[in-house]
């Protein structure tokens, strides 16, 4: 079958072996390893490690576009915020009565704001299946939206960066708007519980953790089934000569709107899992210089690799975290830093350095499905 | 009255009950016939009264000067641009005057450019797999998979364009030469009935000129071939039978020796051309 496709290639089941040691192997320190073991890894971090494979997701959904289909998106913290916001708004509902106010059914800006009734658009998301609908269906929506009036146009390159910058920063002017229902400035927070679970207990972190983990490892695999179809390769060969594509009778247009929907919903899920687990969500996701940051991730990584996206995100992450904490002042350096000593030794990213033993397997795979 | 009568016609209610036309009827022996063809850009005629008949199967070889309306002969062809008179037929059935470019396309005429161009970062094999006729809507191709008689029609188009060994190394590390023979593979993927080639060996050597000119006289027989082509070489390597075109219409026509022979053609094209070369 299509989706089972990328498990017979080596670099997927590498992959997802490491992902799944990982994850085996933090669940186990936190778990089984008594607290105050130089080795126990404490619900903070796993936490944190929980926010990286988020990031991770959102690295991957970039690399998609960009990788393989060359449009370089500046704006997909859009999609990312967008799924994150759908996600809080079911997570403010779930607090119930319970808010400072202690409105059965408004949130607590919404009576500070003294609005009387909930509006239309909030409606629903007390349900659980139907937050986590609009998850994919908010960011995917607005990607079809934007990219069949883009692509129609045949808007690409570095016109169609600038216009997804403008994009994801008049949402973020939209967001802080106490007038549109999303708690402006302050965005969406206090949560509590989420499928009736207490957001703030270890055990719930760790299954967020774990649900992020394995959402990674579908989003991975749904866009390795992509990238290796034939609808894959005639991304790429949009990317590299879109004219020609087009000559060959493909509708390019149409393939550039399929992977950029798919993206999207890929971001929003990522912004959905991210939201529990930092506890809020404001429009400061929406901003134009974050949205740029998951591109340095990907470029770090290794563009057009998918698994280079993943290294990135976690690399670019972990190093902010240890030097806000160590020397908050220096972070920006030395993301500087690091972008440029990457593209000046290493143009192809980390996953370069890996890419030619990569290749090897690549080559093989390929043998075996070509002489079945 | 005519709706009346297109109602109580019988034997074709429903159009999807009708056969299939085939496509290209060449019971008459020519591919492709033009007839009293005239174009001018801006009262300068770069087409004036051309005639030309290609039958199928044939291999044939145009020449002429610069400006002699080679490659606006090919515009007409493929549909890019329009004649102000005269007609251009594909078989007996198909008036190209009256079909777009994509229509002209799928009706089987490939069009060969003089810049090579292939998708550098996919492998040969799957540039060739992108360019076979197929479903080419988004999820058909998402869903896509290569069965046994494509990779044979694949490995076939490897063979004749002699890229078998390099299936599987990306387009984009491929000499000049193998770049245009994967391009014509692509062409050919898609099956043409006739095959348009515009400067073929422009740039390559002369072991690639004669890779290239067995593969397409291998190629004539099975596909009407036009070849447009300065190398005077390279034509009488490979003509069977040689247009001259001069100033937009037909000067002579034959087998090489009958043509070089001409005193006409020998005034504007040949002699100049022998000499420089």
């Amino acid at each position: 079958m299509w989706l089972t496709q990328p498990f017979n290639e080596r670099s997927t089941q590498l992959f997802l072996g490491v992902l799944l040691a990982a994850m085996t192997l933090v669940t186990l320190l936190h778990l089984v390893v008594p607290a105050g073991h130089p080795l126990h890894v404490n619900a903070y971090t796993v936490n944190l490690f929980g926010k990286y494979l988020s990031y991770a997701l959102l690295a991957v959904a970039v690399d998609l576009v960009w990788g393989y289909l060359g449009i370089l998106s500046l704006g997909h913290g859009a999609f990312f915020a967008l799924g994150g916001y759908a996600m809080g708004m079911y997570l403010m509902r779930q607090i119930g009565d319970r808010g400072v106010y202690g409105h059965p059914e408004l949130p607590d800006f919404m009576v500070f704001l003294n609005w009387e009734s909930l509006p239309w658009y909030w409606q629903g998301f007390d349900m659980a299946w139907f937050a986590f609908i609009m998850v994919l269906l908010a960011p995917g929506a607005l990607a079809l939206v934007f990219g069949f009036l883009a692509f129609r146009s045949r808007v690409t390159g570095v016109y169609l960066s600038i216009i997804t910058q403008a994009l994801t920063f008049a949402l973020m002017l939209a967001f802080f708007r106490n007038e549109m229902g999303f708690g402006g400035n302050n965005g969406l927070t206090d949560f509590r519980d989420i499928l009736g679970y207490n957001l703030r207990s270890d055990a719930t972190r760790l299954g967020l953790f774990l649900a992020t983990g394995v959402a990674l490892a579908v989003g991975y695999v749904v866009c390795r089934a992509i990238v290796g179809s034939k609808l894959g390769r005639v991304c790429v060969a949009t990317r590299d000569a879109e004219a020609r594509t087009r000559f060959i009778g493909y509708r390019v247009e149409r393939f550039q709107l399929f992977v950029f929907v798919v993206s999207a919903m890929l971001a929003g899920l990522a912004g959905a899992l991210y939201v529990p687990q930092v506890g809020i969500i404001n429009p400061s996701e929406f901003s134009p210089i974050f949205s740029i940051e998951i591109v340095l991730w990907v470029a770090l990584g290794g563009r057009a690799t998918l698994y280079g996206a993943v290294i990135g995100a976690i690399l670019v992450n972990y190093a902010k975290t240890v030097f806000t904490g160590v020397m908050p002042d220096a972070w920006l350096f030395a993301l500087g830093a690091m972008f440029v000593l990457v593209t000046v030794f290493l143009p192809k990213g980390v996953a370069g350095l890996l890419a030619y033993r990569f290749k090897r397997r690549r080559n093989d795979a390929d043998a075996q499905e070509v002489t079945p | 009255m005519s709706l009346i009568k297109s109602l109580s016609q019988r034997d074709r209610v429903f159009d999807f009950m009708a056969p299939a036309e085939s496509p290209v009827d060449v019971r008459h022996g020519p591919i492709l016939y033009m007839e009293d063809v005239t174009v001018s850009f801006d009262g300068f005629k770069a087409i004036n009264d051309l005639s030309l008949t290609v039958d199928d199967g044939e291999l044939r070889c145009i020449i002429g000067p610069n400006g002699a309306g080679k490659t606006t002969m090919m515009d007409i062809i493929t549909g890019k641009t329009r004649p102000d008179q005269g007609q251009v037929w594909f078989g007996t059935r198909h008036n190209l005057l009256t079909m777009n470019e994509p229509e002209i396309a799928t009706l089987g005429i490939g069009r060969k450019f003089q810049k090579p161009t292939v998708f550098e970062a996919l492998s040969v094999f799957e540039n060739l797999e992108l360019a076979m006729t197929a479903d080419k809507r988004v999820l058909p191709t998402l869903f896509a998979r290569l069965d046994g008689p494509a990779r044979e029609r694949i490995d076939e188009v490897l063979e004749m364009t002699g890229l078998a060994e390099q299936r599987r190394r990306p387009a984009g590390v491929l000499s000049h030469g193998q770049k245009q023979w994967l391009e014509i593979g692509m062409l050919l993927m898609q099956r043409p009935r006739l095959l348009l080639v515009d400067e073929p060996v422009a740039g390559m050597t002369e072991q690639e000129m004669e890779r290239t000119a067995e593969l397409l006289t291998g190629l004539a027989g099975k596909q009407s071939v036009v070849v447009v082509e300065h190398d005077m070489g390279f034509v009488r390597s490979i003509a069977r039978k040689v247009t001259v075109l001069h100033q937009g219409s037909v000067l002579a026509e034959g087998s090489m020796d009958e043509v070089q022979n001409d005193p006409r053609v020998i005034e504007v094209y040949l002699g100049e051309s022998e000499e420089a070369a």
